[in-house]
C-alpha cells in the first residue's frame, strides 16, 4: 500500500476527469461538483499521504518503479522529498480554491464548462506527475505533457489576445524543453558509456563528464527552467499569459507551473551538475538579483493588475532563484518554503484581482478608486494579500524571502544587499495599487459592485488561514523541507559557511 | 526565571483587534469598550509583572517565555520567545498605560465617527504590535513587532483615507519606514553572518568577539532603522504628513510610542554601540541635526499637529543624541522618552480637544484666546508645555537637562558642539512652544463667529488630566535618587568611570533656563505683544519659506529619489516591452517572415512542384557524379 | 543483345515521362506519364536482374507493379471525383490547399 501512494495520487484526478467527461453537458453544475469533489478528495489523499512522510529520511520515499521502455531504460519511476512533497501538496491545496473561485469562469469560453474541468483535472495530474518523477525522462514527459492543458486553457477560456498569449507561452516554453531534450539525450548516452543505459535520476547523479560537457548539459536544463520560473531576460511570456488567462489558470500558471522551473533547479541543476552549478552561480546571481529589481521596478510601471501581479511574481522568482543558488540550507529551505508561500499569496492576490475585474468588467487600475467604502470584504482581502505579497513579518511570506535573504548573505554579501533593496520596491508596488482602487473617494462605475459572496469566502478563508498560520508557526514546513534541502546542498558539494566569530576562532 | 503571562500582554489586544475585524458591524455597539478594556488588561498584566520584578533584586528582575521554536534552519535558529527586562517594562508601562487612556479619549472623541470600531480594531492591534516590539527576545521577533506597528501606523494614518491626501500621506509613511526596516534587516543579516545568531542574549554575548568593522557596520544598520521609524534625519519627512490621522492616533503612536522605537532599538543593542564608536557618534550626531531641524520646522508651522510634530521629531532627536553619548545617556534617554511619553501625548490630546471644540479647525491663526472657553484643555496643555519646555519642576527639566549635561560632559569639540546643539535646540523649542500656546490659548480670538468653542466631555479630559499629572510628577519620580539609572542599570551597564565634569549640573540646568526664557521672551514678544494676523503673511524671509516647507526635505526626497525613480520605472517598462519582449517577438517576426518568403515557392502547381522534384533528383545525381569522378 | 540497350529506353522513357508530367496540365495526361516513369523504373529494375544474373529486380518489378495498380486505382477515383466536382481534369486548377 505505502508505495502505491503517488500513483494512486496521480491517478485520481485523471479518473475525475474521465468521471466529468461521461456527465451529461448540459449539467454545469453537476460537472462542478464533480470537479470540486475530486479535486478535494485528491488534497485529502495528499494530506493522508503526507502524515506517512518521514521527516529526517532524505532519501526517496512512497518510491515505485516499474519498467516503462525496457529497450530504452526508461522507467515509470516516482518519489518524492521534503521538497517535492511540499510542492505537491502546494498543487492539490491550490486545485479545490482554485475551482471553487473560479466557480463561473468557464462560461463565455470557446469550448464547454465540461472540457475546462476536464483540461484542469488533467493538469493536476500532470502537475503531481512533474514534481514526483525520479526518472528523468518521465520528469520530461510531464514536463512538456502539462503545456498543453495550459495552452488550451489559456487559448480557450481567457481573455484579451488570448490566443496569441498562449502560442507565446507554448512556443517560449516548448523552445526550453528542447534544450532540456538535448541534455538528456547526452545525459542517456554518456550513461550507456558508463556502464548502462539509464534515467534514474540517482545513477545519473554518479556521471562522470569533462566540465565542457557538464556545463552545456546544465545550461540546457537551466536555460529550460528559467524559461519556466522565469528569471529574466526570459519571462516576457508571463505578464501576457497571465493577463489573459482566467484568474483561476493564473493562480495554477504562477503558482505551480512556474514552481517547475525553480524545483527542476534544485532537484536537476544541482544534482545532476555540482560543477557546473558551482561555475554558474555569479552569473544566475546577477539574473537573480536583476529580477528580483528589475521585476519590481516593472511592477510598480503596470497600469493592469493582473500583469501588476505578473511582474511581482518575477521579483519573487529572483528571490527563489538567489536562495536556490545562495548554496546554504538557510536559502534552500528558503527558497522551497518561498515557493509553497508564493503559491498561496500570489493565489490571494489573482483570485481578488480577477473577482475585482469580473465584477467591474476591466483590469486596469486606473478603473477602481474607493473600493474599501463599497466592497470592503473584497478590500481587505486584497490589502491582505498585498501585505503577504511584500512580506510584511507575520505572513508566511516574510519568514522564506527573510531565509532567503540571510541565507544569501552568509555567502554573497553584495547580491543579499541589493536584493533586499527588493523590499522597499515591495512596498511601493503593493501601496500604489491599494491606494488608487481601495483608497480615495469612490469613482464612477464602482459604486455599486457587490462584495464577496459566501463561495468566494469560502474558497478565500483557508487561503488566508495558511498565510498567517504559516507566518507564525512555520516549523511543520519547514521540519519537511530541511533535511531535503540540507542533501541537495550536500550533494553539490556545499556546506553552509561559519559565522564570522567562528572562523576566528579555528 | 520564566513568566507565562508575557504572552497576555500581546494576545489581550491582538484578540480584540481580531474580533472586532473578523466580527464586523456586529461588535460596533461595544467594540470600542471591548478594545478599551483588554488595553486596560494588558496595563493590568504589566504591572502584575512590574510588582514581580520590584519584588525581586535587581539582577534578577528580567524574566523569559519562550513559546515554540519559529524559525530553525540550520544554525538560523530563532524562537517566539519573550523578554520583559528594565528596558522593556519601562516600554510596556508607557504603551499600555497611555495607550489605554487614549483608549478612553477616543470613545469621546471618535463617538461620530462610523467606523469607530475599526479604529479600535487598528489601536488594539498597534498595541500589541508595540509590545511584541518592546517584548520580542531577538532581533527578528523585535523586527515583527517593528514592522506590525508599521502596518498599525499606515492603518490609522490612513483612517480616513477617502482623502487622497490622506491616503498618499498613509503610504509616504510606510514607504519610509520600509526603508529603515531595509536597515533592520541588513542589521540582522550581518549579525547572523558575523555572531551566528539574532537573539539579544546571544548578540550580547558574542558581539565582544566581533570585528570592530562588523560592529560598526550592524550599528549603522541599527541606525538607518531607527531614522526610518523615528523620524530621524534624513528620513523624517513622513511624520508631518501622518497627522493626517486621527487625533488621538498622533498623541499614541507618532509621539509617546511608535516614534520612540528607534531610540529602544538603539539602547537595546547598547553592546553593539558600545563596542563600535564611529556607530555611536554617528547616532550622537543624527539626534543632534534632528533635534535642531525638527526645532526649525516647529517655529514655522501654523497647523497645531504639525508644529507639535516637528516638535515630536525635534525631541526624539534628543533621545537619540542622548542614546548616542554612549553608557551615560541611555538611562536619561528613557528618561526622556516616558516624560516625552507623558507631556506630548497629554499635549496631543489638547490639540484634540481643541479641534474637537473648532471644528476640526487645525489652523492655530484661527485660534486665540480659548482658554476662557477650554479651561481644563488650557490648564493640562500649560502644565505639558512647561514640562516640555523644561522649567523646574516639571518632567522636563530633569530630562531635558540632563542630556545637554551628558552632551557638555563628552569633553572636547564633540561634547561642545553637541552640548551647544542641545542647548540651542532648548532655545528653540522654548520658542515655538511658547508661539503654540499664546496663538492658540491667548491673545484676540481670531475664529468665525460660527465656531462654538467649548470644553471636551470627561471622557476625554480625565486622561488629559493624568497626563498632565504625569508631565508634572514624572521627572521628579525618575530622578529621585537617581531611580531610573539604578533600575536600567543591569541592561545597559552606565560606565562606572568618573567622567571629568565639564559644566557642573546646576551651571547647565542655569544656562538652559537662560536660554529658555530668552526663548520664551521673544515668542511673546512676537505674538502676545503683537497681533497674530488669520492669513500666514507672505513676504516673510527665504528662512521661514523654507522652514515651512519642512527644509525641503520633501522636495529634495522628490527631485533626488521619486521623479528619478520615476523616470527610472518608465524607462524599464518601456525596455521591457521594446527591448525584451521585442526580441522575442522579433525571433518571432523573423519565423514568420522567413515563413512568407519560402512560401512563394509554394505555387500550388503540381506540375512547378514536379519539376523541383525533378531538378533536385537531376541535382543530386549530378552531385554524386562530381563526387565519385 | 547489348543489355545497355534496354537501359536507354527505360531512361528514354523516364525522360519523357517526367517532361510530360511537367509540361501537361490533363491530369488523365499526367497521370500516364507517371505511370510511363514507373514502367521505365521496372525496366531497368529487370535490366539490372539480367545483368546481375539473380532475381532481385525481377521481385522489385513485381512490387512496383501492385504498387501501381493500387495507384491507378485511388488516383483514378480522385481524378475522377474531382473532375466531377469542379468540371475540369486540369492539375493547375486544383490548387485549393494552396488558396
Amino acid at each position: 500500500m505505502s508505495n502505491a501512494w503517488l500513483t494512486s495520487l496521480g491517478l485520481l484526478p485523471l479518473l475525475g476527469a474521465f468521471l466529468v467527461s461521461v456527465l451529461p453537458e448540459k449539467n454545469t453544475l453537476l460537472i462542478k461538483r464533480a470537479a470540486l469533489g475530486t479535486t478535494l478528495v485528491v488534497a485529502g489523499v495528499a494530506i493522508a499521504m503526507a502524515t506517512q512522510f518521514q521527516r529526517d529520511n532524505v532519501n526517496f520515499q512512497f518510491v515505485e518503479t516499474h519498467q516503462w521502455i525496457p529497450s530504452l531504460g526508461i522507467n515509470y519511476a516516482v518519489g518524492v522529498d521534503g521538497i517535492a512533497l511540499v510542492l505537491i501538496l502546494l498543487s492539490v491545496l491550490l486545485a479545490p480554491i482554485v475551482v471553487l473561485a473560479g466557480w463561473n469562469e468557464a462560461l463565455g469560453g470557446r469550448w464547454s464548462v465540461k472540457t475546462f474541468y476536464i483540461l484542469l483535472l488533467i493538469l493536476e495530474t500532470m502537475m503531481i506527475g512533474v514534481f514526483a518523477s525520479t526518472d528523468v525522462f518521465l520528469f520530461y514527459v510531464f514536463f512538456e505533457a502539462m503545456l498543453i492543458p495550459v495552452y488550451f486553457l489559456i487559448g480557450g477560456y481567457g481573455s484579451g489576445a488570448r490566443s496569441a498569449a498562449a502560442v507565446k507561452f507554448l512556443i517560449y516554453s516548448l523552445f526550453g524543453g528542447l534544450l532540456m531534450l538535448a541534455s538528456i539525450i547526452a545525459l542517456y548516452v554518456l550513461s550507456g558509456d558508463q556502464g548502462g543505459h539509464t534515467f534514474d535520476i540517482n545513477a545519473l547523479s554518479h556521471l562522470h563528464m569533462s566540465s565542457t560537457t557538464e556545463n552545456m548539459l546544465f545550461l540546457g536544463f537551466f536555460i529550460a527552467f528559467a524559461i519556466k520560473a522565469p528569471v529574466w531576460p526570459f519571462h516576457t511570456w508571463l505578464p501576457d499569459a497571465a493577463e489573459s488567462a482566467t484568474p483561476g489558470t493564473s493562480v495554477l500558471l504562477l503558482g505551480v507551473l512556474d514552481k517547475v522551473g525553480t524545483f527542476g533547479m534544485i532537484r536537476y541543476c544541482l544534482t545532476l551538475f555540482p560543477h557546473a552549478t558551482k561555475t554558474f552561480t555569479p552569473i544566475i546571481l546577477v539574473l537573480a538579483v536583476i529580477s528580483i529589481i528589475y521585476g519590481a521596478f516593472l511592477a510598480i510601471g503596470q497600469k493592469d493588475f493582473k500583469r501588476l501581479i505578473a511582474y511581482t511574481s518575477i521579483s519573487h522568482f529572483g528571490f527563489i532563484t538567489m536562495g536556490i543558488f545562495a548554496m546554504t540550507s538557510q536559502g534552500q529551505s528558503g527558497a522551497t518554503l518561498y515557493m509553497f508561500n508564493h503559491g498561496f499569496s500570489t493565489a490571494a492576490l489573482f483570485l481578488v484581482a480577477g473577482w475585482m475585474s469580473s465584477r467591474r468588467g476591466s483590469s486596469r487600475i486606473a478603473d477602481f478608486g474607493g473600493l474599501q467604502r463599497v466592497t470592503p470584504v473584497m478590500a481587505w482581502v486584497f490589502f491582505f494579500a498585498g501585505m503577504s505579497s511584500l512580506a510584511l513579518p507575520g505572513l508566511s511570506s516574510f519568514v522564506s524571502e527573510f531565509l532567503v535573504l540571510v541565507g544569501t548573505y552568509t555567502r554573497y554579501p553584495v547580491a543579499a544587499v541589493i536584493g533586499a533593496f527588493g523590499i522597499v520596491l515591495a512596498a511601493l508596488y503593493i501601496l500604489i495599487p491599494v491606494q488608487r482602487a481601495l483608497h480615495g473617494p469612490v469613482t464612477e462605475g464602482n459604486e455599486n459592485l457587490p462584495d464577496l459572496n459566501l463561495r468566494e469566502k469560502v474558497a478565500i478563508a483557508p487561503v488566508v488561514a495558511v498565510i498567517l498560520v504559516l507566518g507564525f508557526y512555520p516549523s511543520p514546513l519547514l521540519r519537511v523541507i530541511n533535511p531535503g534541502a540540507a542533501h541537495s546542498i550536500a550533494q553539490a558539494g556545499f556546506s553552509d559557511p561559519l559565522s564570522s566569530i567562528e572562523k576566528a576562532g579555528k | 526565571m520564566t513568566s507565562n503571562l508575557l504572552v497576555y500582554l500581546i494576545a489581550l489586544p491582538l484578540f480584540g483587534s481580531a474580533l472586532l475585524l473578523l466580527a464586523g458591524r456586529k461588535t460596533d455597539k461595544w467594540g470600542h469598550l471591548l478594545a478599551t478594556a483588554l488595553s486596560a488588561g494588558a496595563f493590568g498584566v504589566g504591572l502584575y509583572e512590574f510588582s514581580q520584578m520590584l519584588s525581586r533584586a535587581n539582577d534578577q528582575r528580567a524574566v523569559t517565555q519562550k513559546l515554540f521554536s519559529w524559525i530553525s534552519v540550520g544554525s538560523f535558529q530563532v524562537d517566539a520567545g519573550l523578554m520583559l527586562d528594565q528596558l522593556s517594562i519601562c516600554f510596556v508601562l508607557l504603551i499600555t498605560g497611555v495607550g489605554t487612556l487614549i483608549h478612553i479619549y477616543s470613545i469621546a472623541y471618535m463617538s461620530h465617527d462610523r467606523d469607530r470600531r475599526r479604529f479600535f480594531a487598528y489601536l488594539n492591534l498597534f498595541i500589541a504590535a508595540m509590545l511584541l516590539l518592546v517584548l520580542g527576545d531577538s532581533y527578528l521577533n523585535l523586527y515583527v513587532g517593528w514592522e506590525g506597528v508599521g502596518l498599525a501606523s499606515y492603518l490609522l494614518i490612513g483612517f480616513w483615507n477617502q482623502k487622497p491626501t490622506y491616503a498618499t500621506a498613509a503610504k509616504k509613511a510606510f514607504v519610509a519606514n520600509r526603508v529603515g526596516d531595509l536597515g533592520l534587516s541588513l542589521a540582522i543579516m550581518i549579525s547572523f553572518a558575523t555572531l551566528g545568531t539574532v537573539s539579544f542574549a546571544g548578540v550580547k554575548a558574542h558581539a565582544g568577539q566581533a570585528s570592530t568593522g562588523a560592529l560598526t557596520a550592524i550599528g549603522i544598520m541599527l541606525l538607518v532603522a531607527a531614522t526610518g521609524k523615528s523620524a530621524q534625519f534624513p528620513l523624517q519627512a513622513w511624520l508631518g504628513d501622518a497627522m493626517a490621522g486621527p487625533t488621538p492616533v498622533s498623541a499614541l503612536i507618532h509621539a509617546a510610542t511608535m516614534v520612540t522605537a528607534g531610540v529602544y532599538l538603539i539602547i537595546r543593542s547598547n553592546f553593539i554601540f558600545d563596542a563600535a564608536p564611529t556607530a555611536q557618534l554617528l547616532v550622537a550626531i543624527i539626534g543632534a541635526i534632528t533635534l535642531l531641524f525638527g526645532a526649525v520646522i516647529g517655529m514655522a508651522k501654523d497647523d497645531i499637529k504639525k508644529a507639535l510634530a516637528a516638535s515630536t521629531m525635534s525631541q526624539i532627536g534628543y533621545m537619540v543624541l542622548g542614546a548616542g553619548l554612549g553608557p551615560v545617556g541611555y538611562a536619561f534617554a528613557i528618561m526622556h522618552l516616558l516624560t516625552h511619553g507623558f507631556f506630548k501625548a497629554g499635549m496631543f490630546l489638547g490639540a484634540g480637544s481643541v479641534m474637537h471644540g473648532m471644528d476640526d479647525e487645525v489652523n492655530m491663526r484661527r485660534y486665540g484666546g480659548l482658554r476662557k472657553y477650554m479651561p481644563i484643555t488650557f490648564a493640562t496643555f500649560g502644565l505639558g508645555y512647561l514640562a516640555i519646555i523644561g522649567v523646574p519642576p516639571f518632567a522636563g527639566f530633569y530630562s531635558k537637562d540632563k542630556i545637554i549635561e551628558v552632551a557638555f560632559n563628552m569633553g572636547g569639540i564633540k561634547g561642545v558642539t553637541l552640548g551647544t546643539a542641545a542647548l540651542l535646540g532648548a532655545a528653540i523649542t522654548a520658542f515655538y512652544m511658547t508661539r503654540v500656546v499664546v496663538m492658540t490659548f491667548a491673545g484676540n480670538k481670531r475664529w468665525d463667529e460660527k465656531a462654538h468653542p467649548h470644553e471636551s466631555p470627561a471622557l476625554m479630559w480625565v486622561p488629559m488630566v493624568l497626563l498632565a499629572l504625569g508631565s508634572v510628577a514624572s521627572g521628579f519620580l525618575f530622578t529621585h535618587g537617581n531611580s531610573l539609572v539604578n533600575w536600567l542599570a543591569p541592561v545597559v551597564a552606565p560606565n562606572p568611570a568618573h567622567r571629568s565634569e565639564m559644566l557642573k549640573p546646576a551651571v547647565v540646568s542655569i544656562l538652559a533656563l537662560v536660554v529658555v526664557l530668552i526663548g520664551v521672551g521673544i515668542a511673546i514678544m512676537k505674538y502676545l505683544r503683537a497681533d497674530v494676523p488669520v492669513v500666514a503673511p507672505e513676504d516673510v524671509s527665504i528662512f521661514t519659506k523654507i522652514a515651512r516647507r519642512d527644509l525641503l526635505q520633501d522636495d529634495f526626497n522628490e527631485a533626488v529619489f521619486m521623479r528619478p525613480g520615476q523616470k527610472l520605472t518608465q524607462a524599464l517598462v518601456l525596455t521591457d516591452s521594446a527591448v525584451i519582449d521585442g526580441a522575442v517577438r522579433g525571433v518571432a517576426r523573423m519565423t514568420k517572415g522567413s515563413g512568407s518568403v519560402l512560401r512563394n515557392t509554394q505555387t500550388g502547381f503540381v506540375r512547378s512542384y514536379a519539376m523541383w522534384i525533378l531538378l533536385g533528383a537531376i541535382g543530386l545525381i549530378a552531385a554524386i557524379w562530381v563526387v565519385t569522378l | 543483345m547489348n543489355s545497355a540497350n534496354y537501359l536507354y529506353v527505360a531512361a528514354l522513357l523516364f525522360t519523357i515521362g517526367s517532361i510530360g508530367v511537367v509540361v501537361r496540365r490533363n491530369a488523365i495526361v499526367v497521370f500516364m506519364c507517371i505511370e510511363l516513369m514507373l514502367n521505365a523504373a521496372n525496366l531497368a529494375f529487370v535490366t539490372f536482374a539480367r545483368i546481375n544474373g539473380n532475381l532481385d529486380g525481377q521481385v522489385m518489378a513485381f512490387f512496383t507493379m501492385v504498387v501501381a495498380a493500387c495507384e491507378v486505382v485511388v488516383g483514378l477515383a480522385i481524378i475522377v471525383t474531382i473532375y466531377r466536382s469542379r468540371r475540369s481534369a486540369s492539375v493547375d486548377d486544383a490548387s485549393l490547399l494552396k488558396r
